[in-house]
């Protein structure tokens, strides 16, 4: 037995099924290794999008996701990847071969400091120096990755390492790490604190952040919001949480948020953040913001409690288990004039667009295809004004709305909606983009099309980096500089080169009909949409 | 902005002190200085970080640091209940005839150096207490060439048993 079959028994032991990667010859011998285990291996066709992948495998199931690349320019192509999760707190495991380990800091051929380059983007990082440490550091790196404040988490291995060979091979059962004990259970005292706030609460607002989702607390925070008729809103990352038809979900805050969501939270006198970072996009003026109230802040990571907003009672721990926790205690708020204030605001600062009828209205046509989507379904948002679009009006009942929200990296939506119906081939999985976020992940059609895993992509086409060609609308007064995507491939001759049905909307005249023909097909289906260059989110 | 003294203890893995490094420089922290060395324990390594910044950033210091993974402890030295020491040498140019002013300087009570190497043209002093302590000495030695200065920044622990952290 190798340090390679010993890997290989790892991710056995813990129950992954599938590898998204890339091979090369530093990482031979674990792709060699693996043909004799029943995990899968997925050849994505960029390595950032093997990460991006795992993130939208473990979103959907909860699981840890895996992928491995090669040394060298392998290992710093999935560094965005590798980020982009951090940003979002996924919890993925990045497995990076590398050069002999005789060898390392000589700057031999793809050899690259891989651990050094990721130390900023990773929970923790491994360098494997002894094939019997494989084990207890596969233990451990799946235990960092899943518990308290989840994140990536890299081990890198030199092909020496790999292929030495290895003792018995034993999984250890339990973790023994000295310096890593993540609070799980929240302080009682504080707990009874954040109860007693909110019985004296006139106005109280709960704001859903991703850590709702990624602790699988939605469950009780819409029991405690419903038996105690407290409103909601969310941050991008909370999407989601609380389905957009609940009717005490008052929708996204921040700056691309709907207004009335902003005012909501700005007037409550209690606030209770839920695995929130109180990040610049969704509160850009804490000062403002959390003066004159009660700040209740439940995170999981104590230092996310007081880095952009100063609580008023901190509670660190697991989402889950502070609300389960809450909800035993009998809170007495009434909210009802409240509520009726906050359905005014939901009904008088709506946002009212106005389409150019010459084309398809995004907002419209998200809100058609969400509403006719299954319930379970699985959104994932791309970056750009796509995904402002879709954070406004996508429905989320029971399923998942997947985007890169820390980051915002472009081409994050293909991989990650691959991976998610890769894990869950029986759920409807959509990936929203626009017509530069493709061009950055449309290679993956092709993995699609070698794997069997059913694509369904909406591409907004706009010819334009809309976002960007937004800003420089407002801020340079129209003076725009390299926004113009010209040049762009036909989508149809794409499609017919990946194997993809093509379908296309000019404007809003077939919508349903090609929503109904988008969603029912079997095949895998790229749908454009043309949008108005013009287009802005604001 | 004020000054702060933590004292951490961490796995004597490799990459540690970069880590910390790391954090403080991307961060944006400041770092005064940073010692470290092995404990009793040759699992764990200590380390003294001098830093300053307002009570929120010194705050969010404690915070990330302790996050780390390879940090088991981190504790601020208070300065009332406390003992801190750095080491200096300082090799000053000075001439024979002059060089018993430098002795007599280095080796009063106030002081309590040594001359731990001389030379025809140069001694080197060491001088270990509080920092404040050995910029005075620095302070004292106007009118004289420093040739080449090398202080250990601050090591420190507190005082009495009560917050030592015992390790398994």
């Amino acid at each position: 037995m190798t340090g390679a079959d010993s890997i290989v028994k790892c991710l056995e032991a813990e129950g992954v099924d599938v590898v998204f990667g890339y091979p090369g010859v530093a990482i031979c011998p674990f792709y060699n290794a693996i043909l004799n285990s029943g995990i899968e291996t997925v050849l994505i066709r960029t390595e950032q999008n093997a990460a991006h992948a795992a993130s939208g495998l473990a979103r959907v199931t909860g699981k840890v996701g895996v992928c491995a690349v090669t040394s060298g320019p392998g290992a710093t192509n999935v560094i965005t990847g590798i980020a982009t999760a951090f940003a979002d707190s996924i919890p993925i495991v990045v497995i990076t071969g590398q050069v002999n380990s005789e060898l390392l800091g000589s700057d031999v051929f793809q050899e690259a400091d891989i651990t050094g380059a990721v130390e900023s983007f990773v929970k923790y990082s491994y360098l494997v120096r002894d094939a019997d440490d494989i084990p207890r550091i596969f233990k451990e790196a799946f235990h960092l990755a899943s518990t308290g404040r989840k994140g990536p988490v890299l081990i890198d291995v030199p092909i020496d390492i790999q292929n030495a060979p290895t003792s018995k091979f034993k999984y250890p059962e339990s973790i023994n790490m000295r310096t890593y004990k993540p609070t799980v259970k929240g302080h009682a005292v504080q707990i009874q604190k954040a109860v007693k706030a909110l019985n004296h609460a006139k106005r109280p607002i709960i704001c859903a952040g991703g850590g709702v989702l990624l602790a699988d607390a939605c469950g009780v925070l819409r029991e405690l919001s419903e038996r105690y008729s407290i409103p909601a809103v969310h941050t991008m990352m909370g999407k989601g949480a609380l389905p957009s038809e609940y009717k005490l979900n008052y929708g996204m805050v921040g700056n691309n948020g709907k207004p009335y969501a902003n005012r909501a939270m700005n007037e409550a006198d209690v606030l209770i953040m839920i695995g929130a970072r109180v990040a610049d996009r969704a509160i850009s003026q804490p000062d403002i913001i959390f003066d004159n109230k009660t700040l209740i802040h439940i995170d999981v990571d104590p230092a996310e409690i007081g880095k952009n907003a100063q609580a008023t009672i901190p509670i660190v721990g697991d989402a889950l288990s502070i609300l389960t926790e809450m909800l035993e205690s009998e809170i007495t708020c009434s909210t009802s004039d409240w509520v009726d204030t906050l359905e005014e605001y939901r009904n008088t600062m709506a946002v009212v667009r106005h389409p150019n009828p010459a084309y398809v209205d995004p907002g419209e046509f998200i809100r058609r295809l969400t509403d006719s989507m299954e319930d379970t379904a699985v959104y994932v948002a791309d970056v750009g004004q796509n995904q402002i679009w879709s954070c406004a009006y996508a429905i989320v009942r029971d399923g998942r709305f997947l985007t890169s929200g820390g980051m915002g990296t472009m081409g994050y939506s293909i991989p990650a909606a691959m991976g998610a119906k890769y894990a869950c081939p029986d759920t409807q999985v959509v990936a929203v983009c626009g017509d530069g976020s493709f061009q950055m992940s449309m290679m993956e059609l092709a993995t699609m099309r070698q794997h069997g895993i059913q694509g369904k992509i909406v591409v907004m086409s706009n010819g334009y980096l809309g976002m960007v060609r937004e800003y420089q609308h407002y801020t340079y007064k129209d003076n725009y500089s390299v926004v113009d995507l010209s040049g762009s491939p036909d989508l149809s001759k794409i499609s017919e080169a990946y194997g993809f049905k093509y379908l296309r909307l000019e404007n809003m005249k077939d919508c349903d009909a090609v929503i109904k023909d988008f969603l029912s097909t079997d095949e895998s289906v790229l749908l454009e949409l043309i949008i108005d260059p013009m287009d802005l989110v604001k | 902005m004020q000054r702060k003294v933590f004292q951490l203890l961490v796995d004597n893995t490799s990459g540690v002190l970069s880590r910390i490094a790391g954090l403080f420089s991307r961060r944006g922290y400041n770092i005064e200085s940073i010692t470290a060395g092995v404990t009793a324990d040759p699992r764990y390594t200590r380390i003294t970080i001098v830093t300053s910044g307002d009570d929120e950033i010194l705050d969010q210091i404690e915070k990330q640091v302790f996050k780390l993974i390879d940090v088991r402890d981190i504790k601020v030295l208070e300065p009332g209940n406390s003992v801190y020491r750095e080491l200096a040498l300082i090799k000053i140019r000075v001439s024979a005839d002059r060089r018993q002013e430098i002795i007599a300087l280095a080796e009063t009570d106030n002081f309590r150096a040594k001359i731990i190497d001389v030379c025809k043209e140069a001694l080197i002093v060491e001088l270990t207490g509080n920092q404040d302590k050995i910029d005075t000495f620095i302070g004292l030695l106007d009118g004289y060439e420093i040739l080449e200065l090398a202080r250990t920044g601050l090591a420190g622990l507190g005082r009495g048993i009560e917050n030592v952290t015992y390790l398994p």
